[in-house]
C-alpha cells in the first residue's frame, strides 16, 4: 500500500463537468490495495464514468459486502454514501435502501467471493426482482485476502500459482444473470478502460438490475501462466461482440461509424446506447441467443465480453411493487401511518 | 516516436528544469534535500564546488532557475530557489577545511587574470589547486569587480563578499594586484604570461544625450559610477527629489540606494511598458516596496534648467504598438509632454563594453558592428588562443551566474591548452543514476508533495531599512522557514524511469498518477503523440518520455511537463517497471578528469 495521500495538485489543464467538478473531485481514499490490482483500475472507470455523467456525487450510494473488491468503494466517490456490508448480503442491504429511497442511484460492488460463494443466492434474487441498481462484480478468480485459492469463478482446469489445477466447475454470474432475468448484462476487463467506461456509465442509467462482469487480474496470485484470469491470458482470448457509445440528452456525443454497423437503443431515461458491432451476428436484444453464443464461446475458450444484453424497456422492483414516485424515507407520518380507519378498511378488504 | 534512450546525461539532465537552466547547472533539488536535511554545510559545498559564490548568489543572483522550476507549472510560484541557497549559507560551519588544498608546488605556469570580479575570480579558483600561478589585476582598491562596486550593501553585506572571495584567495598561487589598471593587452602579452583571461566585465554606463544634458551636468549622474561611488564611500547623500531613468536591475538599485541616501520623492521613470522591462520582477517589487513608483511609457526629451541647475526632466508620453512580427515600436501618444520636477537624475538606461586598452593590431578580432571581441562561445577563447574572455566582457552584460559558468568554461580550456590538448573538444560532464527505493513503498527522498506556497524573505522594519545604506534589508528565511520552503521542491532529479521488459500493462500507474503524465497508446509521430495523450501535452519545450513496443503493441508516453516526483507511479506498480532513480549530474571542471589522456 501506499503511504502517502494522493497530492492535491492536479493537471492545469484538467476539465470541470456541468457540475463544476473535474474528475479527480470523484475519487476516494488513496487505495491499499497491492499495486497493479486490476480493481483499482475498474476505481478509475468507475471515477470517469460518474464524472462523464455529471452526477452530484450525494445522489449516489455505493455499497459493497467483503473482500479485497468490496473495500475498493473506499477509494472511489469519496463525497458519496457509501456501506460496507456484511459478507455477500450486499444485495439485500442495497434493496433495502433501494426500498426506502429509490431516488437515489445505486452501485453495488462486489467480488467473484462475496457473490459467486458466500453471497450467490443474495446475487440470484437481487437480479430477479430487478433491483433498479448496477452491480458490479471485480471477477478475479481467486482468493486473494487468504493468499491465493480457487473461487468459484475459477475455470476448470485451470493452475494456482503454486500449480495446483482446479478440478470444480467455474460458476459463470453472465450465464446466470441472463437466467435470472438480468435486464442489463455485460463483461469487461479491468485492462480495457476504453470499453468498461461506457458500460459502467450505460449500467448506472439502466432503470432496472444491470450487471456488469469485470475480469480483474489478481496481480498478487492470479496473474501467472495456467490462469485464465491473468491479463496476458484475457487479452488474448478477449472477443469483443460490441463496443458501447452512451449519449446522454446532456451530452450528445458525435459517433462515426459506418452506417449498419450501429444499433441505436433508446432507453427509459432518454439516453441512447449507440452500439458499435464487432461481432457481425451478435444481437444484443435477444437473451436467449445471447446465452448459446455465450455457451459456444465459452467452449472454444473464448472470453466474451461488451453488453451481451438489454432490455431497454425494463421494469424494476418498485414499478412491480407500486410504490409511490416520493421515496418511502421522504413520507412523513400521516402518509406511513394513514390510522384505525384505514387499517379496519384494509382488514374488511380481506375478510 | 524514437524510444527514448535512458542512457546518457542529455535526458534527464533537461528534465531537471532548474539544474539546466543554470548556466553553472548547479545540482539544485540535491542541496535543497540536503537543506531540509540540516546538513548546511553540504549544501554549501555543492553549491561551492558549481557556483563558487553562495553566499553572494544566494541574494543577488538574476535566478534563471526559478522561472524554468516545474512548481512554478504545477501551483503559482516556484520554489525559492536563490533565497534557500542563503540559508545554506548562513547556517554552515567553518567550511575552510573542505577546501581544495593548495597545490604543493607550483606546475610552472603563469596566467594573468584582469579584472578581480566573478569571471576571473571562478577561473582563479579552478586552477590554483591545480599549480597554476595566477596573477589578478584589477583597477579598483579591492576585490570582488561588479559585486562589490556595484552591488548595494543592504543587498550584499561585505563581510560576505570578502568570505566568499577570501575563500579563493586563500587558495594559494593567487597573487592580487589591485589597483593596477591594465592600459595595454599588448604589453601584459609581452610579459610572456602562458594564458591571459580577460574578465574586466563591461565598466561603462550608457549616457543619455539629450538637451540639457551639459548644463545640467552637475545633478545628472550615470548610475553604475553613482553606485560604484556610494560603495567606496565617496558619495552618501542626494538631493530630496530623485528620478531615475531605465527600467533594469540598475535602476533598481539607483532608486533604493536613493531612498537610504536622502532621497524622500525618488521615482523610476521608463520607456517601456511596466512588464518589458528588464528589470527581474522581484526587484521592482522591493522597489515598489519601498515607496518608488515605478512610471512607463515617457521617453525623456530634455533636463530642464535654470540658472545652470536641473530642475526636472521632460517626456515625451508614448504608447506601444506591435507589428506583425510582434515588434514593438514606442509612438507619440499624442498627450502632452510631462514635466516632472527633481534635484537629481540618475541615468541606468543600459551598460556597455569597453576596449580602449585593448589594440586592434595585436590579433584579438573584434566584431565591427557591435565592437567586441570574437570569442568562442565553447572555449571562451578569442582569436589569439591563449587569450581568453569570460563574464561580461565576453558577450556583454549579462549576470553573476553566466560569469560564473564562462569562468569554468576559461578555466577548462586554459588547462587543456597549456597540457597540449585539443580545447574545441569539451569534457563530458560526470552523472550518476541510482535507485531510491528502500522497500517496497519506502523511498531515500521524501516523496510527500507539499501544498504550501511560497514563502516571503521576511524583510527589516521599512523604517530602519531606509535610514542605513549599508543595512541588509533582507533578513533571510530562518532554519524553519528555510525547512518549509524546501519541502516544496517537487525533487525533479528523482527520475521516473520506465523498464519496458518489465510493464504488464495493467493501468496501474495511469490510474494514480495525480497529474495524468502518463498514457499507454498507439505510437506515432511526435506531433501528433501530442494530442491525443491524457491530458494533451502542450509545452513543446518539455520532452515526452516514450518506450519501445510493449506486449500488446502500444507505447508508454509520458509527458514530463507536470510530473510531481511523488514516485506514486513507482508505489502503485507491480512489476518495478517504474523506477524512483537519482539523477545527479556534475560539470567536470578544470583537473584531471576534464584532460582526455
Amino acid at each position: 500500500m501506499t503511504y502517502i495521500t494522493k497530492p492535491q495538485l492536479h493537471h492545469p489543464a484538467l476539465a470541470k463537468n456541468a457540475l463544476g467538478y473535474t474528475r479527480r473531485d470523484y475519487e476516494g481514499r488513496v487505495s491499499t490495495l497491492c499495486a497493479g490490482c486490476g480493481h483499482d483500475s475498474i476505481s478509475a472507470a468507475i471515477i470517469q464514468a460518474v464524472y462523464e455523467l455529471e452526477l452530484p456525487p450525494h445522489r449516489i450510494a455505493k455499497l459493497s459486502g467483503i473482500g479485497c473488491s468490496s473495500k475498493t468503494p473506499d477509494y472511489f466517490l469519496g463525497h458519496s454514501h457509501g456501506f460496507n456490508t456484511v459478507h455477500g448480503r450486499m444485495p439485500s442491504v442495497l434493496t433495502g435502501a433501494n426500498l426506502a429511497n429509490r431516488d437515489l442511484i445505486y452501485l453495488g460492488v462486489s467480488g467473484d467471493g462475496d457473490s459467486a460463494s458466500i453471497g450467490l443466492g443474495q446475487f440470484a434474487h437481487a437480479m430477479r426482482r430487478g433491483v433498479n441498481m448496477l452491480y458490479i462484480v471485480e471477477n478475479n478468480g481467486v482468493y486473494g485476502l487468504t493468499k491465493g485459492q480457487f473461487s468459484a469463478t475459477s475455470d476448470k482446469g485451470s493452475k494456482s500459482k503454486r500449480g495446483v489445477v482446479n478440478h470444480d466447475a467455474g460458476i459463470d454470474l453472465v450465464s446466470m444473470a441472463l437466467t435470472l432475468g438480468a435486464t442489463f448484462v455485460a463483461r469487461s476487463f479491468s485492462g480495457d478502460k476504453d470499453q468498461l467506461t461506457p458500460l459502467i456509465r450505460a449500467g448506472l442509467m439502466h432503470q432496472g438490475a444491470a450487471f456488469i462482469d469485470c475480469l480483474s487480474p489478481c496481480v498478487q496470485f492470479n496473474n501467472h501462466a495456467g490462469s485464465t484470469k491473468s491479463f496476458d491470458y484475457v487479452r488474448e482470448h478477449n472477443e469483443a461482440v460490441n463496443r458501447l457509445d452512451v449519449i446522454t440528452p446532456r451530452a450528445p456525443i458525435h459517433v462515426d461509424y459506418a452506417p449498419g454497423e450501429t444499433v441505436q437503443v433508446a432507453q427509459h431515461d432518454g439516453s441512447v446506447l449507440s452500439l458499435h458491432k464487432l461481432a457481425e451476428l451478435y444481437d444484443p436484444s435477444d437473451r436467449a441467443a445471447a446465452l448459446g453464443f455465450l455457451q459456444a464461446k465459452q467452449a472454444l475458450g473464448e472470453i466474451v465480453t461488451g453488453l451481451l444484453y438489454i432490455d431497454p424497456s425494463a421494469g424494476d422492483l418498485h414499478e412491480a411493487l407500486n410504490t409511490v414516485e416520493t421515496p418511502l424515507n421522504a413520507l412523513a407520518e400521516p402518509e406511513l401511518v394513514p390510522g384505525a380507519a384505514a387499517l379496519e378498511a384494509i382488514n374488511a378488504s380481506l375478510r | 516516436m524514437q524510444r527514448t534512450s535512458s542512457w546518457g546525461p542529455e535526458y534527464f539532465h533537461k528534465v531537471v528544469d532548474c539544474q539546466w537552466a543554470c548556466p553553472a547547472h548547479t545540482p539544485v533539488p540535491e542541496y535543497i534535500r540536503l537543506i531540509a536535511e540540516g546538513r548546511y554545510s553540504d549544501a554549501y559545498m555543492i553549491n561551492w564546488t558549481s557556483n563558487v559564490f553562495p553566499g553572494i548568489l544566494g541574494r543577488t543572483c538574476d535566478r534563471p532557475c526559478e522561472p524554468a522550476c516545474r512548481r512554478g507549472r504545477v501551483e503559482d510560484e516556484p520554489v525559492a530557489i536563490c533565497r534557500l541557497k542563503r540559508v545554506a549559507a548562513d547556517n554552515k560551519s567553518d567550511i575552510t577545511g573542505r577546501l581544495p588544498k593548495p597545490a604543493g608546488k607550483s606546475n610552472g605556469k603563469r596566467i594573468a587574470l584582469v579584472g578581480c570580479g566573478p569571471a576571473s575570480l571562478t577561473v582563479a579558483r579552478d586552477l590554483a589547486p591545480l599549480g597554476y600561478q595566477l596573477v589578478i589585476y584589477d583597477g579598483d582598491a579591492k576585490t570582488g569587480g561588479m559585486i562589490r562596486s556595484q552591488i548595494p550593501r543592504f543587498r550584499l553585506p561585505e563581510e560576505v563578499i570578502d568570505e566568499e572571495v577570501g575563500y579563493i584567495t586563500g587558495l594559494g598561487g593567487i597573487e592580487l594586484r589591485m589597483g593596477a589598471r591594465i592600459d595595454s593587452l599588448k604589453a601584459l602579452l609581452a610579459e610572456d604570461y602562458d594564458a591571459i583571461f580577460v574578465g574586466s566585465g563591461a565598466p561603462r554606463g550608457r549616457d543619455l544625450e539629450i538637451p540639457g544634458r551639459e548644463e545640467a551636468a552637475a545633478n545628472i549622474h550615470i548610475g553604475i559610477d553613482w553606485l560604484s561611488s556610494v560603495s567606496f564611500g565617496h558619495i552618501d547623500k542626494i538631493g530630496k527629489r530623485v528620478i531615475v531613468l531605465g527600467g533594469g536591475n540598475t535602476a533598481m538599485d539607483c532608486c533604493r540606494t536613493s531612498r537610504r541616501l536622502g532621497g524622500e520623492d525618488v521615482k523610476v521613470i521608463v520607456r517601456s511598458g511596466f512588464e518589458e522591462m528588464k528589470a527581474s520582477p522581484w526587484e521592482k517589487e522591493d522597489a515598489i516596496h519601498e515607496d518608488i513608483p515605478i512610471i512607463n511609457y515617457r521617453v525623456p526629451k530634455a533636463f530642464t534648467h535654470a540658472e545652470g541647475k536641473l530642475t526636472g526632466v521632460l517626456f515625451e508620453v508614448v504608447r506601444a504598438e506591435y507589428d506583425e512580427k510582434g515588434r514593438r515600436k514606442l509612438i507619440p501618444s499624442g498627450e502632452p509632454d510631462e514635466h516632472y520636477e527633481c534635484d537629481d537624475v540618475l541615468v541606468a538606461v543600459g551598460q556597455e563594453n569597453a576596449f580602449p586598452w585593448i589594440e586592434r593590431d595585436i590579433g584579438v578580432e573584434f566584431d565591427e558592428a557591435y565592437d567586441m571581441p570574437r570569442v568562442d562561445e565553447a572555449t571562451m577563447q578569442s582569436t589569439i588562443p591563449h587569450v581568453l574572455f569570460g563574464g561580461d566582457a565576453a558577450f556583454g552584460p549579462k549576470n553573476i551566474i553566466w560569469a560564473v559558468a564562462h569562468g569554468h568554461d576559461a578555466a577548462i580550456s586554459i588547462h587543456k591548452l597549456l597540457n597540449g590538448e585539443d580545447v574545441k573538444v569539451r569534457p563530458a560532464p560526470d552523472f550518476s543514476l541510482v535507485s531510491q527505493k528502500m522497500g517496497i513503498h519506502e523511498w531515500s527522498y521524501d516523496n510527500d508533495i507539499s501544498n504550501d506556497r511560497r514563502y516571503r524573505v521576511p524583510l527589516r522594519e521599512k523604517a530602519v531599512a531606509l535610514k542605513n545604506v549599508k543595512l541588509e534589508v533582507e533578513l533571510g528565511f530562518d532554519r524553519d522557514l528555510g525547512l518549509k520552503e524546501a519541502e516544496r521542491c517537487l525533487n525533479c532529479d528523482v527520475e521516473t524511469v520506465f523498464a519496458d521488459k518489465l510493464c504488464i500493462e495493467c493501468d496501474a500507474c495511469v490510474d494514480i498518477c495525480p497529474m495524468d503524465c502518463i498514457t499507454f497508446t498507439e505510437d506515432g509521430e511526435e506531433a501528433e503523440l501530442r494530442t491525443r495523450l491524457k491530458a494533451p501535452a502542450v509545452n513543446l519545450t518539455q520532452d515526452l518520455y516514450v518506450s519501445g513496443a510493449l506486449p500488446t503493441g502500444r507505447v508508454m508516453v509520458k509527458d514530463e511537463d507536470v510530473c510531481l516526483h511523488c514516485g506514486l507511479c513507482a508505489e502503485r506498480c507491480p512489476t518495478g517497471a517504474w523506477d524512483m532513480q537519482k539523477f545527479l549530474l556534475d560539470m567536470t571542471h578544470a583537473g584531471a578528469a576534464c584532460l582526455s589522456n
